[in-house]
């Protein structure tokens, strides 16, 4: 285990073939510690190592147990989070993103404000109130965990996961918002839509939305709905 | 290009794949590819492509006709499968000729699920990220993001030189995964066993489990066991790869293969090693399996061993090593 600026890092493999550095307590913090190491990690192109998944607070590091040892990947990394710093809180890139929130593009927004106590306007402020931050891609191509979300936004998935969400819809849940690229069943409650598209595999990159990104939500205003 | 192969029928299901996709998780795309990645490596090595070419995954069912004269490798499971009805034998480069009909019946021989059919020069469809695979969650890669339908036509690339030297050659025997109806894989232990019972490995160790009929190319549902967590067991979401045993709170453990999503929230008792999910691969709805757990040293052993497999020198065709003693002696 090592300690960086109140964060514990634990180096675990994930099979003969991947190293899981995991770090607690999962703060921000330790997310932007995270994305910093996956890009350091990237340029440095080590022998034998593979392109790292950076998640929530955990960088998954694939390798090739012939060529590099476990540990010999976790000296590396160990190497590399005393001389790196975290991802700027503030991201260099912004996405600004419309969104039509409510009604039909968010059947779940009523409950929502419902659950949280609040105005359904008042969800919808906090949520374009503030810069956030994409922490992970994961679940599906292209969708982003974004967060952290106010407090006053938080909020446990549904309890009947839905079989299938539209694409584009944007939703919350645990603290997060996500963004569905495609048709997928979900369990995050549905607050708006968008019509940026999150995922194309033919171009580069594929994904719209990078770990690391700023992300702002505009509302629009939907005239069918006005 | 024009076609090689159009298929008659697909059979269960037919898609284009190859070693899969390097370095797009971190934009949520799996790495999919082959389920069997080895019999992948023989199908390609024995024609002549590269290791990593993209071949057709197969399931029973599956009927194709050749558009033209060409080299073709047949590995994996035993499908029963014919060429112009007489029996095609498999790990075998074999040449095959212009109008011939090559058909995939089903399961013989009381073990497994997937087919490699390797063409010389590789199955010609358009790169996407990096691989021809296909994605048929996201409907992208191998011909048009879709499993192969009838009426479709495959095209190769250029086919390497001297064709007719690799035909007859045969995968040897012994340097082929063990292969069975109930395998044995071994697992590194996860690391959220303080979400387990501290008896939670040894149960799973010693319980006999069957693949569900939800299973497909994504995961593997394993029925036969419940491992509960031991208390509320909320993790944020980590990277995860095709091996990962995880297990969600109903206790069911899923094993996670190809075309498993890049990232997972549920707990992780172990992690099937690389070198035995071909093994996996080759399980269908209904087959056992057992895992035993192994020290990451004996893990490392078993992937040079597999390597060593991947590597292995080719045998030639006893009848074509006869052919070139009568040429010799003559």
């Amino acid at each position: 285990m090592t300690h960086s600026n109140s964060i514990t890092w634990r180096y675990l493999p994930l099979g003969e073939a991947a190293l899981l550095l995991e770090g607690t307590p999962a703060t921000p913090l330790a997310n932007r510690y995270v994305l910093a190491l996956a890009d350091q990690l990237a340029a440095r192109d080590l022998p034998g190592v593979g392109a790292a998944v950076p998640a929530i607070n955990s960088l998954l590091v694939p390798f090739d147990p012939l060529c590099i040892t476990f540990e010999a990947v976790r000296e590396h990394l160990e190497a590399l989070l005393d001389h790196t710093a975290p991802a700027p809180e503030t991201p260099t890139r912004v996405v600004q993103l419309p969104v039509r929130f409510g009604g039909a593009h968010g059947p779940d927004l009523d409950d929502v404000a419902a659950g949280c106590g609040l105005a359904p306007q008042a969800v919808v402020e906090l949520l374009c109130g503030a810069v956030l931050r994409v922490m992970m891609v994961g679940f599906a191509p292209g969708y982003p965990y974004i967060g952290p979300l106010p407090e006053q936004l938080h909020l446990p998935r549904r309890a009947t996961p839905r079989t299938a969400v539209p694409p584009g819809s944007v939703a919350i849940a645990a603290g997060l918002a996500g963004i569905y690229p495609a048709r997928l069943p979900g369990g995050w409650h549905l607050v708006g839509r968008t019509d940026a598209r999150l995922f194309d595999p033919h171009t580069v990159p594929p994904a719209l939305l990078l770990a690391g990104d700023g992300v702002q939500f505009v509302p629009v205003i939907d005239e069918a709905q006005a | 290009m024009s076609a090689v192969l159009r298929i008659v029928a697909p059979g269960v299901l037919a898609t284009v794949q190859d070693a899969g996709r390097q370095g797009t998780q971190r934009h949520g795309v799996p790495t999919g590819g082959a389920m069997d990645q080895f019999a992948l490596v023989a199908a390609n090595r024995l024609v002549g492509n590269a290791p990593d070419a993209a071949a057709l995954e197969l399931m029973s069912g599956a009927i194709f006709e050749l558009r033209a004269t060409t080299l073709l490798a047949l590995t994996g499971a035993d499908l029963h499968t014919t060429l112009d009805d007489r029996p095609l034998p498999l790990w075998t480069a074999v040449l095959a000729r212009r109008g011939a009909r090559l058909s995939v019946q089903a399961r013989r021989g009381g073990w497994g699920a997937r087919a490699y059919l390797a063409i010389a020069g590789g199955v010609d469809v358009p790169l996407v990220l990096g691989s021809r695979s296909t994605n048929l969650t996201s409907g992208f890669g191998g011909l048009a993001g879709r499993a192969l339908r009838a009426g479709d036509e495959l095209a190769v690339g250029p086919p390497p030189a001297r064709l007719l030297e690799l035909a007859g050659q045969r995968w040897p025997t012994q340097a082929r995964p063990a292969y069975s109806a109930q395998p044995t894989l071994q697992l590194v232990p996860g690391p959220h066993s303080d979400c387990f019972t501290p008896d939670a490995l040894e149960r799973l160790r010693d319980t006999t489990l069957r693949l569900s009929h939800s299973s497909n190319r994504q995961g593997y549902r394993l029925e036969g066991i419940a491992l509960p967590h031991a208390h509320l067991c909320s993790l944020p979401s980590l990277g995860v790869l095709p091996g990962v045993v995880q297990v969600p709170p109903d206790g069911t453990p899923i094993l996670l293969m190809a075309d498993a999503q890049t990232t997972g929230g549920y707990p992780i008792i172990g992690v099937v090693i690389a070198p035995d999910l071909p093994l996996a691969a080759q399980l269908l709805p209904g087959d056992s399996l057992h895992f035993t757990p192994v020290s990451l040293e004996a893990a490392v052993d078993a992937r040079r061993t597999f390597r060593a497999w991947c590597d292995a020198a080719l045998d030639a065709d006893d009848a074509l090593t006869m052919l070139r003693w009568i040429e010799m002696l003559a």
